[in-house]
């Protein structure tokens, strides 16, 4: 065997994390100087923990890590960085109102007396930004660039810093189809410069398409190292989830009923004056699932939350059954019928010291069987709440278990179970398989078709265009706030096509986007 | 309900025994014979009938003040204003023993009533400044302890005052204002029977009500409870009101059972003892009696030391910061419950890994 020298070798690393949770069991992994190493795994397999263990944002239980053939211990990004290594994470460490040149200077600025040498920083990031293939504009603002220039920007960020070994943690989770490939073309680029490259990820397409190897985790251990082009998709998804995937959904046709939900000209700006909503206008029948596409941060979030009675401020109409409910609170929401899955489950869906059937209960604790006028009966709860576990299948020993010891999946499950038996009119999907094991993700999926063909009406919003069209029955797409593309059916619809319209490119007539609001 | 895991029970006796060691320590440096007043510290409380009633009677005040605080740090609301709050029921306990009419039993029923009415009234303007204006309520309710002081002893000193009574206190309660005694030669009071059965009804409303419920999934998680439709302004109003509540009627029990008038010229301190009640029993109202014990037997023992050798009866007080830092130090002992739990995660591995 021909002797290639490591860049990272890690051995036998164990991670507990203080809740108990157990991320890595005794994982092996190393990665060859000059290549593209994809790190895959299902969600909640140890991938990310992995490389925050590498990065010195977490310290591992037991084990041993060396560094172009250093026996080192990092206990500190900082370290990190001192040895070569950068991370690029999901959510960039940016700061929105500062230049891209300051941005990146930020720590290590050149300086003149007192104060940053703009001219010298400036030649810096563009020196840097020439020599390693990677166009940034310095003088841009970060706030307003596209998500795919921030990364960018974060990547010079990093290499300018001395990074050898760049960490990339589910780099393409956020881009389009078309900015997915102008990133590999950059990160070939930098192979070439002498850059290692590890690239986390769970979707196979993207890793065939731009390792040299791959390492496979499941369940926080090592699933073995292969050369990316002597294995097949099916033998690496085999290996991820230990059983063959059902990737098809089966999805019965739609039969759609009265209209349930019916926006118009929703409008909303930010308090910082940004417009993040604007003319958005669709309606929504019961026994339809509609999906939002978009790329993240595209008002999305703003729309679930003002729908949701979460978000007070905007303007037009939104109506349920044809009463105007815009202004209404969580409190009238909920009590009007509507249901949701918070895009972050940790932040809104879960009270994560509470044991799971009060947090099952939370939005009927008041009403029987569960609770009068004044008391409530934890009796009933838990019984219901035995009932729900078995049902969609949450892994705990019983009702009383703390939210906080599930995994993700299994929280997820439990905000799922709660939302699903709340016999809703109106169910509002934010994200709702985001960050969870393919076996979570099937089982809510098809849960959601359940739900859908019992006559729930559902707005199902996510960033996973796999995940829109094969569950949706129309599709609408956001871009910069506005609904810009919309499609009456998904039949022969590609995530190429819906990713013209996330970046604008592509924009539908008006006329066709009134369709949208079907009477 | 929370469990108290053998982590809390373990952490609770290693900072009462570094708390007990410290006083010591103070004593050995302080005094002649540490030993000696030592012994008096610990076994002070229960060396005659009388000074057991003695801690008894202290105990009382603390389980009504250590069950208002529990009431908001359940919710996460740091009111710390249990203090004015009992201030403010003794002075409106003692306004309703001096004038309302004097039917036996009723009149009693009826000044506790008050001095709750008065109490959450109290509680209630720091509560309605937070949901409304969002104003940190641990400033407010502890600046509104000053106000309650000094606007509670103009109402005693300017118009219920006793000139007779020779010393600066109001006029003695007729007697339908009085609780009665429970030992004929002690004066221990019903006043027990009134806070063990708080203890309870307190729990009932925690974790048996539709409004214990909200507080406590508040206390939780905010954001949770306000996506799931609960009134999140209404909860944090109606908690610290409740809490005020069970604090005014501290007062007036203390008042009806103990003194049967108004007497204090300085603000007894339950209420900020009733926080550190409040932290040994993790905010759960049935530990609130243990303790509360506990806190009382701490005073009362300094309190027979003082007594018994002439040292002062403040050297209590650097035990309770002690046991106030150790407690809310989240961090203290945490190496070993994480010791634990990586023990216990390694286990259920099966042994795979070492």
């Amino acid at each position: 065997m021909k002797e290639v020298a490591l860049a990272v070798e890690m051995k036998e690393i164990v991670k507990v994390y203080p809740n108990g949770v157990v991320a890595n069991r005794g994982v092996d992994f190393s990665v060859e100087e000059g290549e593209i190493h994809a790190l895959v795994g299902e969600n909640g397999a140890g991938k990310t923990t992995l490389m925050k263990i590498l990065f010195g944002m977490e310290q591992p239980t037991s084990g041993q890590i060396k560094i172009f053939g250093k026996d080192v211990r990092i206990h500190s990004p900082h370290d990190a960085i001192t040895l070569g290594i950068g991370m690029v994470h999901q959510h960039f460490m940016l700061v929105p109102s500062l230049t891209v040149a300051e941005n990146v200077i930020l720590g290590i600025e050149p300086r003149r007396g007192w104060s940053i040498d703009r001219e010298k920083a400036r030649k810096m990031v563009e020196e840097a930004s020439e020599k390693f293939g990677l166009p940034i504009p310095p003088d841009e603002v970060v706030r307003d660039l596209p998500v795919g220039i921030k990364q960018r920007v974060e990547i010079v960020k990093a290499l300018i810093r001395g990074a050898k070994i760049l960490i990339l943690d589910e780099p393409t989770a956020v881009l389009t189809p078309q900015e997915t490939e102008e990133l590999f073309e950059s990160l070939r680029n930098l192979t070439e410069k002498g850059v290692t490259i590890i690239f986390i990820s769970h979707k196979l397409k993207e890793v065939k398409a731009i390792s040299h190897r791959l390492t496979i985790l499941r369940d926080g251990r090592h699933m073995g190292t292969f050369v990316t082009d002597e294995i097949t998709e099916e033998e690496i998804s085999k290996r991820m989830v230990g059983r063959e995937v059902e990737l098809v959904i089966e999805r019965p046709e739609p039969k759609p009923g009265e209209v349930v939900l019916r926006v118009e000209e929703l409008g909303y700006v930010r308090d910082d004056g940004v417009r993040m909503l604007n003319g958005v206008s669709f309606s929504l029948r019961s026994g339809e699932i509609l999906g939002v596409a978009g790329v993240e941060g595209n008002g999305q979030r703003e729309l679930v939350e003002i729908l949701t009675g979460l978000r007070s401020g905007a303007t037009g109409s939104v109506k349920l059954h044809g009463e105007e409910i815009l202004g209404l609170d969580a409190y009238g929401i909920r009590r009007r019928s509507v249901s949701h899955i918070p895009e972050d489950r940790v932040e809104f869906g879960v009270a994560l010291k509470a044991p799971i059937w009060e947090n099952v209960v939370s939005d009927r604790y008041w009403k029987p069987p569960f609770g009068g006028k004044i008391r409530i009966f934890p009796k009933v709860m838990k019984a219901f709440t035995a009932k729900a576990i078995e049902e969609f299948s949450i892994k705990a020993d019983n009702p009383d278990t703390p939210v906080m010891m599930l995994s993700g999946g299994n929280m997820q499950k439990v905000v799922v179970a709660r939302e699903f038996t709340s016999n809703a009119k109106l169910l509002i999907a934010d994200q709702p398989t985001r960050g969870i094991d393919v076996g979570s993700t099937e089982f809510v999926r098809k849960k959601l078709i359940e739900a859908r063909d019992s006559g729930l009406a559902i707005l199902l919003v996510s960033a996973d265009l796999q995940e829109i069209l094969q569950l949706s029955d129309r599709i609408v797409v956001m871009y910069k706030g506005e609904i810009v593309g919309y499609f009456p059916q998904n039949r022969g619809l590609t995530e190429e096509e819906l990713g013209y319209y996330m970046l604008g490119v592509k924009r539908h007539e008006p006329s066709r986007l009134k369709e949208a609001i079907v009477a | 309900m929370r469990r108290f895991s053998a982590y809390e029970w373990v952490r609770t006796a290693v900072t009462i025994g570094i708390a007990l060691a410290l006083g010591y320590l103070v004593l050995v440096f302080t005094v002649d014979d540490p030993n000696g007043a030592f012994k008096w510290f610990l076994w002070g409380p229960l060396s005659r009938m009388r000074r057991i009633v003695e801690l008894i009677d202290y105990t009382i005040p603390l389980i009504f003040a250590g069950l208002a605080v529990s009431i908001v740090f359940q919710a996460e609301i740091f009111n710390i204003g249990a203090e004015g709050q009992l201030f403010m029921g003794a002075v409106g306990a003692t306004f309703a023993a001096l004038y309302f009419p004097q039917i036996p039993v009723i009149h009693v029923i009826l000044v506790a009533a008050f001095a709750m009415l008065v109490g959450g009234a109290w509680a209630s303007i720091p509560a309605y400044m937070k949901a409304k204006w969002n104003a940190s309520e641990l400033v407010s309710s502890l600046m509104m302890n000053y106000v309650a002081f000094f606007l509670g002893l103009y109402f005693i000193n300017y118009h219920m005052r006793d000139l007779k009574a020779g010393y600066l206190v109001s006029y003695k309660f007729p007697e339908t204002a009085w609780l009665p005694r429970i030992l004929k030669r002690y004066n221990l009071h019903a006043g027990v029977f009134i806070a063990v059965g708080f203890v309870f009804l307190v729990w009932f409303f925690l974790y048996r009500t539709r409004f214990g419920y909200e507080i406590r999934m508040m206390g939780f998680n905010k954001n949770f409870a306000m996506f799931s439709g609960i009134k999140v302004n209404n909860v944090v109003l109606y908690a610290q009101i409740v809490s005020g509540m069970v604090a005014g009627l501290a007062g007036a029990v203390e008042l009806m059972g103990l003194y049967k008038r108004f007497v204090w010229q300085v603000s007894p301190g339950y209420g900020f003892d009733g926080i550190i009640v409040a932290l040994l029993a993790r905010n759960n109202p049935l530990l609130v009696l243990p303790a509360a014990f506990l806190v009382g037997y701490f005073r009362t023992g300094a309190y027979v030391m003082s007594r018994m050798t002439g040292i002062a009866p403040e050297i209590v007080t650097t035990l309770q910061a002690v046991i106030i830092l150790l407690i809310t130090a989240e961090a203290f002992l945490e190496f070993w419950k994480r010791r634990k739990i990586i023990r216990e995660a390694m286990k259920a591995e099966g042994g795979d890994v070492q």
